[in-house]
């Protein structure tokens, strides 16, 4: 395994936060992007064995490994573009903004190195439309790489509908390509997707920045944190019933609680809910759980999204559920038949739960709507919500007996503690 | 051994496809097909090519599923 | 065959095809989404409409070829397909021919349905609609049997019922757009996204 950086490599901890903002500071700490110089033979291999060797995941929720990831991109040939998806539809994430404010210039050389990979023509930055701060950050750096003549591949960013779908891989290039945010049906995981005729590369704002200081530093530094199975670092957003919500970067594998206590929890949790909206529900006997893929598989949660949302004890976990549930129902992009119609049900259901409105037949028509929604959408959209309400209705066992029994625990009219954006009616 | 992939982007509920294929194919409450993870008789394969020429949306498409997952 | 038997098979032939040509239009105006949530066998209906237009177009072959092979009046092979080129009824001839060559292109774009976008076998396939109409006025232009009051009565029942095949589908629309709308009201999902009547949507790339 080698470095492809000739110039002074990171000292200290392995980080994404904490250097210049500014190209010239960043350069001047970091380095320049280790980019092909000339007519590098060798390179690409090079590139890609360091790639792989790190065993870098995605960090945009779906946790793909990035190698195989460009293998398939580069595979689909020469021309194509770099989607650098900084869309963030999970409404408790912040990570992605954060990064874009913060370190731009990495996000943006991990795409001039994926770019060189796949000899890409274009880099092409999603930022959601209203997101001004963030968008204000991104066009400076990109002005700064233009007149310093480090960005080989030419930079643009476009602005895309501020929906949860919209971040979806699939319906952002084909926003790109035609104006409308709807995922494509992808039954076969190897195809690569395509604007026009030419290939796109999708990866998450974070997963960029990794790439680039792992391209810097050599696999090795990466591998330092984390654990085997689930090398790196993460960049989490802390929220809920914490004294000091923010974004910490944390090593892949720290136990969740340790994670949630950065914030300072106020109170001894209810429960966590771990990966965002489309995540799942954490019981306190499991908070010691490291935050790794397969160690939250195991426990029936899923990594998901960098985020930790802390559930006080003065709210309901169900009632929270709920809102959670209307909400996943309301950001459907309105192809499919089983999230149109049947998310806005299991919301239904939910709510006579969290009220204490509960029919006789309402469990065993939650569950079977479950069963029948799960996995029959074109993306995983409604997979993810129904996730979140299967692990509500287990880790709230007690709660739920409760609510069935007709008694609703009257934490139901607290604020929530869940972030939700204001509702737009899109045109 | 064929498999009965609908694409549930393109899917308008018209449920001709549970109409020929009772076997294998269900409606769910609001009419999108469900469909059933068993492997397709060979007696039915037939039917399904059907089912996937004339769906009004050319939502299906039958797909060769070498050996077991 | 002598010329009258030729020319009463036109006629037969031609209000057959008429007729048959009006159960297919209702047939086709009639097919919406859901059907199976009105317990109504929606692809039973969609054959039935495909076999009824392909006996349509056997009725229609006999009558052009009938008329032109009648010696009684000239009507030229050419004639039957480019319209006002006939030496006899000019106009309502070339009429027949426009309808003809309507349901041609119709006919050939539906046997290559495999092969074209969705969206443009649909637009084609609309072209259908417009065919029944310029039939129709072929036959009461033509004038052959068209004071005959059995036809008029038959003119009649074949205009009331597209008329109400076309009520039917409207209101089915309206009904089924008025619930989503409702339905995307309370759920926030944008409607012009959700299942559309008659536009094509598919998964597929757009127009």
């Amino acid at each position: 395994m080698h470095s492809l950086s000739e110039a002074v490599p990171t000292t200290g901890r392995y980080r994404l936060l904490g250097h210049p903002t500014d190209l010239a500071g960043h350069v001047a700490t970091l380095g320049p992007a280790p980019l092909p110089s000339g007519s590098a033979r060798g390179w690409h291999e090079a590139f890609v064995s360091v790639l792989e060797a790190s065993g870098l995941a995605g960090r945009g929720g779906a946790g793909f490994p990035s190698a195989i990831k460009l293998a398939v991109a580069h595979a689909a040939g020469r021309g194509g573009t770099i989607v650098v998806n900084a869309m963030e539809g999970e409404p408790a994430s912040d990570k992605d903004k954060l990064l874009l404010i913060r370190s731009p210039h990495l996000v943006l050389d991990g795409a001039q190195l994926l770019a060189a990979a796949t000899s890409a023509q274009r880099v092409t930055v999603c930022v959601p439309a209203g997101r001004e701060q963030v968008a204000s950050a991104v066009s400076l750096a990109m002005a700064e790489r233009a007149a310093a003549g480090c960005a080989p591949v030419q930079e643009v960013m476009v602005r895309p509908p501020d929906r949860f779908v919209a971040g979806e891989e699939s319906a952002l290039v084909r926003w790109v390509e035609s104006g409308r945010s709807l995922p494509s049906f992808r039954p076969d995981k190897g195809t690569p997707l395509h604007i026009g005729r030419k290939g796109a590369l999708v990866h998450n704002a974070e997963t960029l920045a990794h790439i680039a200081m792992i391209a810097r530093t050599g696999p090795e530094a990466f591998r330092a944190h984390g654990l085997v199975e689930d090398p790196g670092t993460s960049l989490v957003t802390i929220s809920g019933a914490v004294e000091h919500p923010g974004v910490v970067e944390v090593d892949r594998g720290t136990p969740l609680i340790d994670i949630a206590n950065r914030a300072t929890p106020i109170g001894a949790p209810q429960a966590l809910l771990v990966g965002g909206y489309g995540g799942s529900w954490v019981d306190p006997v499991h908070f010691t759980t490291p935050y790794a893929s397969l160690s939250l598989r195991a426990i029936g949660a899923t990594a998901g999204v960098g985020i930790v949302i802390v559930l006080g004890q003065d709210a309901c976990g169900l009632v929270e559920s709920a809102r959670v549930a209307h909400y996943m129902a309301g950001q459907s992009a309105g192809q499919c038949g089983p999230c149109v119609y049947g998310l806005p049900a299991i919301a239904d259901d939910m709510t006579r739960l969290a009220r204490g409105h509960v029919d006789p037949g309402l469990m065993a028509r939650l569950e079977r709507r479950l069963r029948e929604v799960d996995g029959r959408g074109a993306c995983r959209h409604p997979d993810g919500a129904v996730n979140l309400v299967r692990s509500a209705l287990g880790v709230f066992a007690a709660d739920l007996a409760d609510h069935v029994g007709g008694a609703a625990c009257g934490r139901g009219n607290r604020p929530s503690q869940l972030r939700f954006p204001q509702t737009k009616r899109a045109a | 051994m064929i498999r009965i992939l609908i694409d549930p982007a393109a899917c308008d509920a018209y449920g001709y496809c549970a109409e020929l294929l009772p076997e294998a194919i269900t409606l769910d409450e609001w009419g999108y097909p469900v469909v059933d993870g068993k492997p397709l008789p060979p007696e039915l394969v037939d039917t399904a090519r059907r089912a996937a020429r004339d769906c009004p949306r050319r939502a299906i498409t039958l797909r060769e599923r070498k050996g077991g997952r | 065959m002598s010329s009258t038997d030729l020319w009463y098979a036109t006629r037969a032939s031609g209000l057959m095809a008429l007729i048959l040509l009006t159960l297919t239009m209702v047939l086709g105006i009639t097919t919406t989404t859901r059907a199976r949530a009105r317990n109504w066998p929606g692809f039973a209906q969609q054959e039935m409409h495909r076999r009824i237009s392909m006996i349509a177009v056997v009725f229609l072959g006999i009558h052009v070829v009938t008329s032109v092979l009648d010696t009684f009046v000239n009507i030229s092979w050419a004639a039957v397909v480019i319209p006002f080129t006939s030496s006899y009824g000019t106009f309502w001839v070339g009429v027949g021919a426009i309808a003809l060559d309507l349901m041609i292109a119709v006919f050939v774009t539906s046997l290559l349905r495999a092969r074209m976008r969705p969206g443009t076998w649909r637009a084609l396939h609309w072209l259908a609609y417009l065919s029944w109409p310029v039939a129709l006025a072929h036959t009461f232009g033509m004038g052959t049997d068209s004071r005959e009051s059995w036809v008029i009565v038959l003119g009649i029942v074949c205009v009331a019922s597209v008329a109400a095949a076309l009520a039917w589908r409207l209101r089915e629309v309206s009904r089924q757009a008025s619930a989503r709308t409702a339905h995307a009201s309370v759920t926030g999902v944008p409607p012009k996204h959700l299942v559309l009547s008659a536009r094509s949507r598919a998964g597929s790339r757009r127009a």
